[in-house]
C-alpha cells in the first residue's frame, strides 16, 4: 500500500517539479541513515574485533538474547569480555526471557538469558528438537517493587502484593496511601519477571488483573511510574534510580545483602541457557562471567554478585 | 540510460524490437501474477499455521472469547479483547485523521498557492518517512501526558492516546492522494461553475469535491489500511490491558500489538503459535473485507462520475 502512495507521487512529481523528488529523497536517505546509525550504536560497541589478536587469543562469535531484565549486564559483560578478548565477537539482544529460551530452542542463539529457571515444557520441547538445555546461574537479582515518589506507601506484605496485582486490591487507601486507584504496570509475557511475578506473587491459579497494563520493556515500566501518581511496578534491582521509589516487602528492602542471604522474599538468579555444556570459546566466555572480572561487573551494574 | 541504444536497435531492427515487445509483455504480466500469487500464498501459509489453533481452541471460541490469557493454566485465547482494542484505536484515529485530511487535501489543492504550497507539500510528503517508533516516543513524551490530565485518566496510555497518534501517521497517506484526486478533476468543470456565477468555495464544494469523490474515499481507505495495521506505536501507547474497553479512554490491546509482542516468545509450531496465526488471519480477513468493500463503492463511484 505504501509503495502504491509514493509511486503515485513520484510519477506525479517527475512531471511536475522533479526537484521535490531529489529532495524528499535525500531527505529519506538522510533519515534512513540516522536511524541505521542508532542501531549501530546499540550494538557496534559489543565487537572491539579492530584490535590486533594476541599470539593466542580467542576467537569466534557469541550471540546471547532474552532477559530484558540483563540486557544491559549482558551488554556490560561483552563490552568488558572484548577489552580483554578483541577476537571474540558478542552480540547481544533482548526481548524477554521467553525470546531468549525461544531463539535457543530454534538454535538461533547460543546463549538465553533468563532472568527465570526453564520450564519443564521448554526443556522437553528442546529435546524433540535436539536442545540440550543446561543452566548456568550467573548472577542474582531481587525484584523491586516501584511506586511514584509522592506516593506515601513505603511497605507492602508479599500477600498484599498478590492481591494488588489480581485486582482485588484496588484502591491505595487500603494500603495506607492516597484515596487513588491503583495503576496496575507489568511486563508482557514474553518477561522473565512477569513468569516470576506469576509463580511467586500471582499465584499458579490466579490470574493478572484485566486492567493491568502490559509494558514492553522494564524501562517503559520507569518511566510510567515516574509520571504516574497512582503506578506501581515492578523492575530488576539494577534499574532503579532516583525517579520512581522503591518500596519494602513483607518488612525488607531490596538490597545486594537482603538478596544475596535471601531474606528479601523477591530474590531469583539470573540464568544463562545453553545447548549442551558450554565448550570452547561458550565455555571461555561463561568461565569469564564467573570470575572476579564478570562478578565485578554485576556489581557494578547494580545487580548481585554470586559471591561476596 | 539505457534509452538511447534501445531507440537505435528499434529504429535498425523492427524484428528484434518486436521480440523485445513480447519478452518485456510477458515479464510483466508475470509481475502482475506475482502479487496475485503472494497474496494467496500469504493466506495459505496463515491457513496452514492457524489450522491447529482452529483444531484444538475453535475459530468461534477465538474470535468470540472474552479472555486473553495465553500463558496461564489453562491457557484462555479470546480475540474479544484484541479485537474490539482495534476497532477503537482504528475509530479514534480515523475519526481525526479523515476530516483533517480531507480539509488540508481541499486547502492544498484548491486554495494554497504558490511557495507554501510548494512547502506544505512536501512536508506532508516527508510526514509519511518518519519511522513509527518515533512518532512512538513523541506520544509517550507529550500526547500521553496531555490525553491523562485533560481526560483526568489513570494513565494516559490509553486507546485514546494510540488513536491520535496512529491518525497523524495516516494522515500523509489521506492528504496525499486526496489531493492527487482533486488536482486531477478537469479544469473545466471548475471553470464551468465559476462561469455560471458560483464563488470558489461553492465551485469547490459543489463541483469539485464531488467530481473526486471516489479518489478521496481510497484515500481515506488507504489511511484505515495504515491505520489498523499500525503495530509499534500502539505497542507503545495502547497500554496493552487484557480488558473489552467500553471507551477509548481505557488501556487496550490490539491484534497487531499481540502479534508483534508475543510471536517471538513463542514455541514453533505451538498451540500458542498457533492461535496467534489465528489472530492474523481474523485480522487479514477484516482488511480484506474493509478493501473489498472500498472496491465495491468505487466501482459504483465511478460508474455514477464516469471516471
Amino acid at each position: 500500500m505504501f509503495a502504491k502512495v509514493s509511486n503515485d507521487y513520484e510519477e506525479e512529481l517527475h512531471v511536475k517539479v522533479s526537484k521535490r523528488v531529489a529532495l524528499s529523497l535525500v531527505a529519506v536517505a538522510a533519515l534512513s541513515a540516522f536511524a541505521l546509525a542508532g542501531c549501530g550504536t546499540k550494538s557496534s560497541d559489543t565487537s572491539g574485533t579492530t584490535g590486533k589478536p594476541a599470539a593466542e587469543a580467542l576467537t569466534g562469535s557469541v550471540s546471547v538474547s532474552g532477559s530484558d531484565t540483563m540486557v544491559n549486564l549482558a551488554q556490560a559483560w561483552a563490552e568488558e569480555f572484548g577489552k580483554t578478548n578483541p577476537g571474540v565477537m558478542v552480540s547481544v539482544k533482548g526481548g524477554g526471557s521467553g525470546n531468549g529460551i525461544a531463539a535457543l530452542l530454534n538454535k538461533t542463539v547460543d546463549f538465553a538469558d533468563a532472568s527465570r529457571d526453564i520450564k519443564p515444557e521448554e526443556i522437553e520441547q528442546g529435546k524433540a528438537a535436539g536442545v540440550d538445555a543446561v543452566t548456568t546461574v550467573v548472577a542474582k537479582d531481587g525484584v523491586v517493587i516501584i511506586v511514584n515518589t509522592a506516593n506515601k506507601v513505603t511497605d507492602i506484605s508479599k500477600d498484599d502484593l498478590g492481591k494488588v496485582y489480581r485486582g482485588e486490591i484496588m484502591n491505595w487507601k487500603d494500603l495506607g496511601g492516597a484515596d487513588a486507584p491503583i495503576v496496575l504496570l507489568s511486563r508482557d509475557s514474553s518477561s522473565g519477571t512477569y513468569g516470576f511475578m506469576v509463580d511467586e506473587v500471582i499465584g499458579k491459579e490466579g490470574k493478572f488483573a484485566k486492567a493491568t497494563r502490559n509494558l514492553q520493556s522494564t524501562q517503559a515500566i520507569v518511566d510510567e511510574v515516574s509520571k504516574n501518581a497512582n503506578g506501581i511496578g515492578y523492575i530488576g534491582l539494577g534499574y532503579e534510580n532516583a525517579t520512581i521509589k522503591p518500596i519494602d516487602v513483607d518488612g525488607q528492602t531490596a538490597s545486594v545483602d537482603t538478596v544475596l542471604d535471601g531474606s528479601y522474599p523477591l530474590s531469583r538468579p539470573l540464568n544463562m541457557i545453553s545447548d549442551g555444556e558450554p565448550a570452547g570459546v561458550f565455555k571461555a566466555y561463561v568461565d569469564w562471567i564467573l570470575s572476579p572480572a564478570g562478578q565485578k561487573v554485576v556489581a557494578d551494574q547494580g545487580f548481585v554478585p554470586l559471591t561476596k | 540510460m539505457t534509452r538511447p541504444s534501445n531507440e537505435t536497435a528499434r529504429r535498425g531492427r523492427p524484428g528484434l524490437s518486436r521480440a523485445a515487445d513480447a519478452v518485456v509483455r510477458r515479464l510483466i504480466a508475470l509481475c502482475a501474477w506475482v502479487a496475485i500469487v503472494v497474496l494467496g500464498a500469504i493466506f495459505a501459509f496463515l491457513i496452514v499455521n492457524a489450522l491447529k489453533a482452529i483444531r484444538e481452541v475453535g475459530l468461534g471460541g477465538m474470535i468470540a472469547g472474552t479472555d486473553w490469557y495465553p500463558t496461564s493454566e489453562p491457557p484462555l485465547f479470546g480475540f474479544l479483547p484484541s479485537e474490539v482494542g482495534s476497532l477503537w484505536v482504528t475509530g479514534v484515529a480515523l475519526l481525526l485523521a479523515v476530516p483533517i485530511g480531507i480539509a488540508a487535501s481541499v486547502y492544498l489543492s484548491e486554495f494554497a498557492k504558490g511557495r507554501f504550497k510548494d512547502i506544505a507539500k512536501s512536508v506532508v510528503e516527508f510526514m509519511a518517512a518518519v519511522p513509527s517508533v518515533v512518532l512512538g516516543l513523541l506520544g509517550l513524551a507529550f500526547v500521553a501526558p496531555v490525553v491523562n490530565s485533560v481526560f483526568h485518566l489513570q494513565s494516559g496510555l490509553s486507546a485514546l492516546t494510540a488513536g491520535i497518534v496512529v491518525g497523524a501517521m495516516s494522515l500523509p497517506t489521506i492528504i496525499s492522494i486526496s489531493e492527487d484526486a482533486l488536482y486531477s478533476v478537469p479544469k473545466e468543470l471548475r471553470q464551468g461553475s465559476l462561469a455560471l456565477g458560483n464563488t470558489n468555495w461553492q465551485t469547490t464544494y459543489k463541483v469539485v469535491v464531488p467530481a473526486a469523490s471516489s479518489g478521496i474515499f481510497a484515500a481515506s481507505m488507504l489511511g484505515l489500511g495504515r491505520a489498523i495495521g499500525e503495530t509499534m506505536v500502539v505497542l507503545m501507547l495502547a497500554g496493552n490491558s487484557g480488558l473489552i474497553p467500553n471507551s477509548p479512554l481505557l488501556a487496550a490491546r490490539t491484534m497487531t500489538g499481540t502479534i508483534a509482542q508475543e510471536m517471538g516468545e513463542v514455541v514453533r509450531g505451538g498451540q500458542h503459535y498457533s492461535v496467534l496465526f489465528a489472530m492474523g488471519l481474523v485480522l487479514f480477513a477484516i482488511t480484506f473485507a474493509i478493501n473489498l468493500a472500498a472496491d465495491m463503492v468505487l466501482e459504483r463511484q465511478r460508474k455514477k462520475w464516469r471516471r
